[in-house]
């Protein structure tokens, strides 16, 4: 779907500041994110890419800035209702319910939601997208391996029926070949006409995946533009992908 | 099965008045069946939100001091005010110090949960300190160490018997039971239902919890109030069946109590504090037949100390998942380590 040049992007976030304690995190920083598109954020440790997704899904509050989803402001709106206007939250590290079942942690995912019937139909798409979820179904979550329970991470942001998913570090502890499944199922998400937001360290799997990306160093954009183009970058080859 | 356990427990225990014969252990079981509510109300948040409440014995002791007071009638001087209460019927005080215990919850969840963990405990152990000194020192009101006395005790209509006065072992004993079978099944609908559910979530994994949309702070809220008031209906029972309250019921040593029939029973179960309180409910009236006073409480904090050793999980759970193992194959078992020792 061809997406036009003047159409407004769907997330705005604008000259933002976020404080932990006294220490900005993150100072003026201005991304956007179109519909459909597929963002990444990359940048070394302590760039603030986390706390910016933190700063979006409202766990964080901005002290300086405005972030604008769909035309609404949602800079003071709380967690709860950024993820009913539709932005859902994959965050890093320990991803599922651990003593939750595989079931049980997907209806966490449609916590908020009232259509009981869309639930339970949404549900059955995933399991069938995820065979192994649903033969797992009943197990609990913290049995899984590490590709099957970020899979479930996933499939619970889904669950939301989000307009628009924030994945934080999904490669994050991962096997070599589990992070390709699951770029691989960012990508086909993302081709079912989601708009997704990523951090990642991993820079050459981001950069490829992505159609735009901004590189961020101690809480500021210091580069922004087309996954390719960011490639070819002397300065990005140099800092981020190892010369 | 588990569905008709309490059933199943709650016949037997019926029973246990028709054929028990001695008054004092009919009395150890009803102060056991208040503690077992109790630590009940405490499982809820210590169990199923993760948070310790290290005053619990203050909402206990609110609703004590709250229901012997509005039965009793006072009157004192209030900031130059007169403040008069007749003396009203029991079951209107009970239900005065279940509301008064959840509003003091309702504060407590209120000025801790914007931080949580350590905070929350300190705060808990203050506020039962802070009740505990006023109880002792406003003289007027509650008699400090001079105990309130001459608490009457509940009277009910009931059905076939009529108008009922608790004043007997048996009737009380009867009036636990019911109670406290209320109160598991307020707790077991609470904990199976959406607040439960995002009380575990939040236990388990909190900045998960906020992620997928719940509001954690309100949730603690809910759950601190919810607890408090049935820790405020043991308290109110307690006091209507000893029939004297003093400062002493806001000594630390019985939120301890609560906290160790909670922790050896098997927090976040039900069961747990059912099975934790009987224990540790009986266990030292036992042991005083056989044992000098100081030899006791030697025995008790071994017991105590092999449980956890051995059993950190509790017993219940420890329980289940041997029967578990016993059904299905020995892999689960294997992976709940220590349950073998059982």
């Amino acid at each position: 779907m061809p997406i036009s040049a003047v159409e407004r992007p769907v997330l705005e976030i604008h000259d933002v500041e976020c404080k932990y304690g006294g220490v900005s995190a993150v100072r003026g920083l201005s991304i956007e994110v179109k519909a459909g598109e597929l963002v990444s954020l990359i940048g070394t440790n302590g760039a603030g890419k986390t706390t910016t997704l933190k700063c979006i899904s409202g766990l964080v509050r901005a002290v300086h800035g405005r972030i604008i989803f769909n035309g609404k402001d949602i800079t003071k709106a709380a967690p709860g209702d950024i993820l009913a206007e539709g932005i859902a939250h994959c965050p890093e590290g320990r991803r599922v319910f651990p003593y939750m079942t595989v079931e049980e942690n997907l209806q966490m995912g449609s916590y908020l939601r009232t259509d009981k019937e869309r639930v339970q139909s949404d549900l059955e798409r995933l399991f069938d997208r995820f065979p192994i979820l649903k033969e797992r179904r009943r197990q609990a979550a913290g049995t899984l391996s590490g590709g099957e329970q970020q899979m479930l991470a996933i499939s619970r942001a889904l669950m939301s029926r989000p307009k628009l998913v924030m994945f934080d570090e999904p490669s994050l502890g991962l096997a070599p070949n589990i992070i390709e499944r699951t770029f691989e199922i960012i990508q086909e998400i993302r081709e079912e006409g989601m708009t997704v937001l990523m951090v990642e360290q991993n820079a050459y799997a981001a950069l490829a995946l992505c159609d735009r990306a901004y590189v961020l160093e101690s809480g500021e954009v210091v580069l922004q533009g087309s996954g390719t183009k960011l490639l070819e970058d002397p300065t990005v080859r140099e800092a981020y992908l190892g010369g | 099965m588990s569905r008709f356990a309490p059933w199943a427990v709650a016949l037997f225990f019926a029973s246990v008045p028709l054929w028990i014969g001695d008054q004092y252990f009919l009395h150890i079981l009803i102060s056991t069946g208040i503690f077992i509510i109790a630590a009940m109300s405490l499982n809820l948040l210590l169990g199923y939100t993760g948070q310790l409440s290290l005053g619990h014995v203050a909402f206990f002791g609110i609703g004590a001091y709250t229901s012997a007071l509005v039965s009793l009638g006072f009157d004192v001087n209030l900031l130059g005010w007169t403040v008069t209460l007749a003396p009203k019927p029991v079951w209107v005080g009970l239900l005065c110090g279940i509301v008064l215990a959840g509003l003091a919850g309702w504060f407590i969840g209120k000025v801790s949960f914007k931080v949580r963990g350590a905070y929350f405990v300190i705060v808990t152990i203050s506020f039962a300190e802070v009740v505990r000194l006023v109880a002792l020192n406003w003289i007027d009101l509650t008699e400090g160490p001079m105990a309130l006395n001459n608490i009457p005790p509940l009277t009910l209509w009931l059905p076939w018997l009529g108008e009922t006065t608790f004043w007997r072992k048996t009737p009380n004993y009867y009036l636990i039971l019911v109670v406290g079978l209320v109160a598991f099944e307020v707790i077991r609908r609470l904990v199976q239902s959406r607040l439960g559910r995002s009380l575990i979530a939040l236990r388990e994994n909190e900045p998960l919890a906020m992620s997928v949309g719940i509001d954690v702070t309100r949730a603690l809220v809910v759950a601190t109030v919810i607890s408090a008031a049935i820790a405020g209906a043991a308290g109110g029972l307690y006091a209507h069946y000893i029939r004297i309250v003093d400062p002493d019921v806001f000594l630390f040593i019985y939120t301890v109590t609560m906290v160790i029939m909670v922790v050896v029973g098997g927090k976040g179960t039900l069961w747990g504090p059912v099975v934790g309180g009987l224990l540790f409910g009986i266990l030292p009236d036992f042991l005083r037949d056989m044992a000098a006073p100081e030899v006791q409480w030697v025995i008790y904090g071994a017991v105590m100390i092999v449980i956890v050793f051995f059993l950190p999980q509790g017993i219940v759970p420890a329980v289940n998942a041997w029967l578990r193992g016993r059904g299905a194959s020995s892999r689960d078992a294997a992976a709940t380590p220590g349950e073998d020792r059982a």
